[in-house]
């Protein structure tokens, strides 16, 4: 036995003369100190980098059937479904995993919305991982054509007309991206390349990155505090623990419990009610024929609920944009000191409640048919979440006079601007003889949005929700247990 | 930390534990992904036993079919060819086929059920190139020496075999042709990939 | 006179709040692919009504036959008409663009069929085929309206008709179908026909997925097996966590 280990340590030692092994597992795992006091919100960065693995691995297996070609694309997926030894198993890992990722990295976002993990010395670890999401999501868009059924087809579709609303560009835009007048051959082709070389490539070099980002200024926790700040004798954070072995065994339990759900979705219910893998995508994908009711997948569809919120093609394009941009710039939309929720006063907490409703409702709202209820709650819902991020300056913003000052009451009018033409182009349908009783499933949910606008103007106004919240003081070490 | 009252040995084999087990997982999980890689059921259904009519194969005459994607020989031998085959004995690695590189039914100095048919897996057994079919009159374009009785000679590394598919010994080929599993319907059509010992 | 009318349209509000909800025509179906017989008879039909106008061409005759424990000779002489090759897939003789010119469409792959349609609709389709002579084909059915398809199990259902009622009052009245009516029996009776059906159904959600048949048990499996690895982590994350005040 102690010849084996003899034989290890020697074969370390040589690597170790000509490579930094010891100094790179100290520098990430050994010696990296975090705070001892991670709870269940920060198991989803070590999940996402699991997620992530084996995406790559499925990927590539399922890469050595498939056929990137109009002709055999769907075929081949069925190929591997029937024909390939347990590639029904891969495909289920891989198509289960995509949403898997999207639901891991939402909840990894999440936390950092709840500590502050954006707000300095973080903000570039925080952009880093939004460039993670943006490129994700272009991933995730690219694997949907692979299938080439309905829903790869007409998805692909509509996402790449989207940018065909921009101005000027749009057109040429669209076409170049499509590489053909409609999507063909040559678009599933060339998403192949991006999805399986280049995209991936992108993804590693930024989730590299991001580790090391983090592993500079150190990871955040439940309670905003810098451990650094505080060390002992040994210059060792008092609140810190190594990275390994104690987050190791933690995380795997961590893997362990996410394999559970995971194994459990693959095996009993993989197409997930249609919303892991959608009905319409069984149907092969046929250029003269969009499928009755087409939507996203669900990561998606927050989005995809704004784009159509708004009743103007720029405008949407737009909006849908902007909400996904707005998170770059949340370390400086958010001016408070103090980094978690726990320490933060009852503004911030409201405003954190109603951007995450909103998003959910979006969500949900997102796969819905444009029915007029559904379309006035998605309006609504949108004006809330874009509201978070105009609200989040003001009530965050240490300073009380000069520019400050005046953007709180720009907000507040901006606000009641939008009340004011609800309210009034509401009411102008009662104007002239429009019949009222044949319009009452239009109208009903018109007054009921237009009544929430006016509660969400009253709320802001009688709480004073625009002002400056008064934060909790913070403690100099983490709280735990 | 307190690194105090530590049960080291609890912690030890809790870590046994977890390697153990969790390497359990590890290599089930491997083995979908290696078996992945096997045959699917498209190239099985297209690797399936192949049915051969040989009523027009003249003596002399070497017939390729495709099986499994391989090159099966069908060559019909002229008599004195296959008296002459004990002649060779000496000069072979395995005269008396006793490699198992062929069915019990193939196991005689001609190599086949019927003297005068041969039926080869037409890949050397080196390295897997496609060997020539050189005939008496050939021998001195393929560099053969001049008693050339005829049988195969492979262009990637030299190797030769004679005409009952056996590999001469001072050659790279380890083994003697394969024969595959067959089976004659008739006395001309025959089966290749199913004999009477193997079910589909 | 604006406000007047607010008036009338909140009114209106209170007393419409209920009205939502529109029911489908849909009818609930429950598969069982555990019910090796039930395939087995559903695989029987497939062939002799469906294969002759559509392809499975995903569904080779030997995994069928593995599938649902039938011997080579039996799957050679009951199931298999297109090939005598067990490894080759159920495809179908008629070449398509004569099934366009009679059918108006080329009759669709039914390979991956029940998990586009869902089982609900497969079993709403077979049972709702309906007189209607205003179609070329003289049929029409609830669940696919205008369908190009002739009503294939028509002998063995027999001819459905349907039974309208008025909806809506006085002049926007419009005549909707209510339910089908037996016109003239096939060859089995309803409780037969159903049973049929249902066969099929089972068969083609198991066409649709023939992994089905052992993923959830492999999926058991796997979940034991996570759970007491589950067991043995926890205990040494605990192990580890013991050191940490």
């Amino acid at each position: 036995m102690s010849a084996v280990v003899r034989t290890l340590v020697g074969l370390r030692d040589w690597i170790d003369a000509r490579f930094p092994l010891m100094e790179q597992w100290n520098a990430h795992l050994a010696k990296y100190y975090a705070p001892k006091n991670f709870n269940f919100w920060y198991f989803f960065g070590s999940l996402a980098l699991f997620v992530f693995v084996l995406q790559i691995v499925t990927g590539i297996w399922l890469t050595m059937n498939y056929k990137p070609s109009a002709d055999l694309a769907f075929a081949s997926v069925e190929y591997i479904m029937r024909d390939v030894e347990w590639g029904w198993w891969i495909r289920y890992l891989h198509s289960t995993g995509s949403s898997a990722f999207f639901i891991v990295v939402y909840l990894h976002m999440y936390r950092a919305l709840l500590y502050g993990s954006y707000k300095r010395p973080r903000e570039l670890l925080w952009i880093i991982g939004m460039l993670i999401y943006l490129t994700l999501m272009g991933e995730a868009f690219f694997g949907y054509l692979l299938p080439w059924g309905q829903m790869s087809y007409w998805g692909a579709q509509v996402i790449i007309s989207l940018f065909g609303a921009l101005p000027i560009i749009g057109d040429p835009l669209a076409l170049w991206i499509r590489g053909d007048f409609v999507v063909s051959d040559v678009t599933l082709n060339r998403f192949f390349a991006f999805h399986v070389v280049a995209f991936p490539l992108v993804l590693c070099g930024l989730v590299v990155a991001h580790l090391l980002a983090l592993h500079e200024v150190g990871s955040n926790n439940p309670d905003g505090v810098e451990i650094k700040e505080v060390k002992g004798v040994d210059g060792i954070p008092l609140d810190g623990i190594p990275f390994h072995p104690y987050y190791t065994v933690k995380d795997i339990v961590g893997v362990v419990v996410f394999l559970i759900f995971f194994c459990a979705v693959v095996f009993f219910t993989p197409e997930m009610g249609g919303y892991f893998l959608e009905h319409a995508n069984f149907v092969p994908a046929d250029p003269l024929k969009t499928p009755e009711h087409i939507a996203p997948v669900w990561y998606f569809t927050p989005f995809y609920a704004i784009l159509r919120a708004i009743p103007s093609q720029l405008g949407g394009v737009l909006a849908m944009g902007a909400a996904v941009t707005l998170f770059f710039f949340l370390p400086w939309l958010d001016r408070s000191p103090v980094k978690s929720v726990r320490y933060r006063g009852w503004r911030y907490k409201t405003a954190l409640g109603i951007v995450t409703v909103s998003f959910l409702v979006l969500g949900y709202l997102g796969v819905q048919p444009p029915t007029p209820t559904f379309s006035w709650m998605s309006r609504f819902f949108t004006i809330m979440y874009f509201f978070f991020f105009l609200f989040l300056p003001a009530q965050t913003s240490v300073d009380e006079h000069g520019f400050a000052k005046l953007y709180r009451q720009a907000i507040r009018l901006l606000l009641w601007v939008l009340i004011a033409a609800f309210d009034i182009s509401f009411l102008g349908e009662f104007r002239g003889d429009k019949p009222i009783a044949e319009r009452m499933s239009e109208l009903a949910p018109f007054a009921i949005f237009a009544v929430a606008l006016t509660a969400f103007g009253t709320f802001v106004e009688f709480t004073r929700y625009y002002r400056r919240d008064q934060d909790k003081p913070v403690p100099q070490r983490v709280t735990w247990p | 930390m307190n690194q105090d009252g530590i049960d080291k040995s609890r912690r030890r084999f809790l870590t046994t534990a977890a390697t153990v087990v969790g390497g359990i997982g590890a290599v089930a999980t491997a083995v979908p992904f290696i078996s992945t890689m096997m045959p699917s059921a498209r190239a099985r259904a297209s690797g399936a036993p192949v049915e051969v009519d040989i009523g027009d194969l003249k003596p002399g005459e070497l017939r390729v079919v495709k099986w499994q994607g391989k090159p099966v020989w069908f060559l019909r031998r002229a008599e004195d060819e296959v008296a002459a085959l004990p002649e060779l004995d000496a000069e072979l690695r395995d005269p008396a086929s006793e490699e198992p590189q062929q069915p019990a039914y193939a196991v005689n100095e001609h190599r086949s059920v019927k003297p005068e048919l041969l039926i080869v897996v037409g890949l050397c057994t080196h390295l897997g190139c496609s060997p020539t079919h050189v005939r008496v009159g050939d021998a001195q374009s393929h560099g053969l020496p001049t008693d050339w009785k005829g049988g195969f000679f492979c262009p990637c590394h030299g190797s030769r075999f004679d005409l009952a598919g056996r590999v001469f010994k001072d050659v790279p080929a380890p083994r003697n042709l394969l024969v595959p599993p067959h089976q004659y319907l008739s006395e001309t059509r025959i089966l290749i990939g199913n004999d009477p010992g193997v079910t589909s | 006179m604006a406000v007047k009318r607010l008036g009338a349209f909140l009114f209106a509000c209170v007393l419409a709040a209920p009205a939502f909800a529109k029911g489908g025509t849909a009818m609930h179906f429950e598969p069982d692919l555990s019910n090796r017989q039930s395939l087995l008879r559903g695989a029987r039909t497939f062939v002799n009504y469906c294969l002759s106008c559509h392809s499975a061409a995903f569904m080779r005759y030997n995994r069928l036959g593995l599938d649902l424990d039938i011997p080579g000779e039996v799957l050679k002489a009951n199931l298999m008409f297109g090939t005598d090759k067990p490894g080759e897939t159920m495809t179908v003789a008629m070449n398509p663009s004569d099934a366009e010119r009679w059918f108006g469409v080329a009759p669709p792959d039914l390979s991956v069929t029940a998990r586009a349609r869902g089982a609900d609709w497969l079993y709403t389709y077979f049972m709702t085929f309906y007189r209607d002579p205003a179609r070329p084909t003289g049929v029409n059915n609830l669940a696919f309206n205008d369908v190009a398809m002739p009503h294939v199990l028509w002998e063995l259902q027999g001819w459905q008709r349907p039974v309208y009622r008025e909806e809506g009052g006085g002049a926007q009245a419009v005549r909707v179908i209510d339910h089908l009516e037996l016109e003239s029996p096939g060859l089995l009776n309803e409780e037969q026909y159903e049973a049929t059906v249902r066969d099929l159904v089972n068969f083609l959600v198991y066409l649709g997925e023939p992994i089905k048949l052992k993923r959830y048990t492999i999926g058991v499996w796997v979940i034991l097996y996570l759970l007491i690895l589950l067991g043995i982590v926890y205990l040494l994350k605990r192990e580890y966590w013991s050191d940490v005040h």
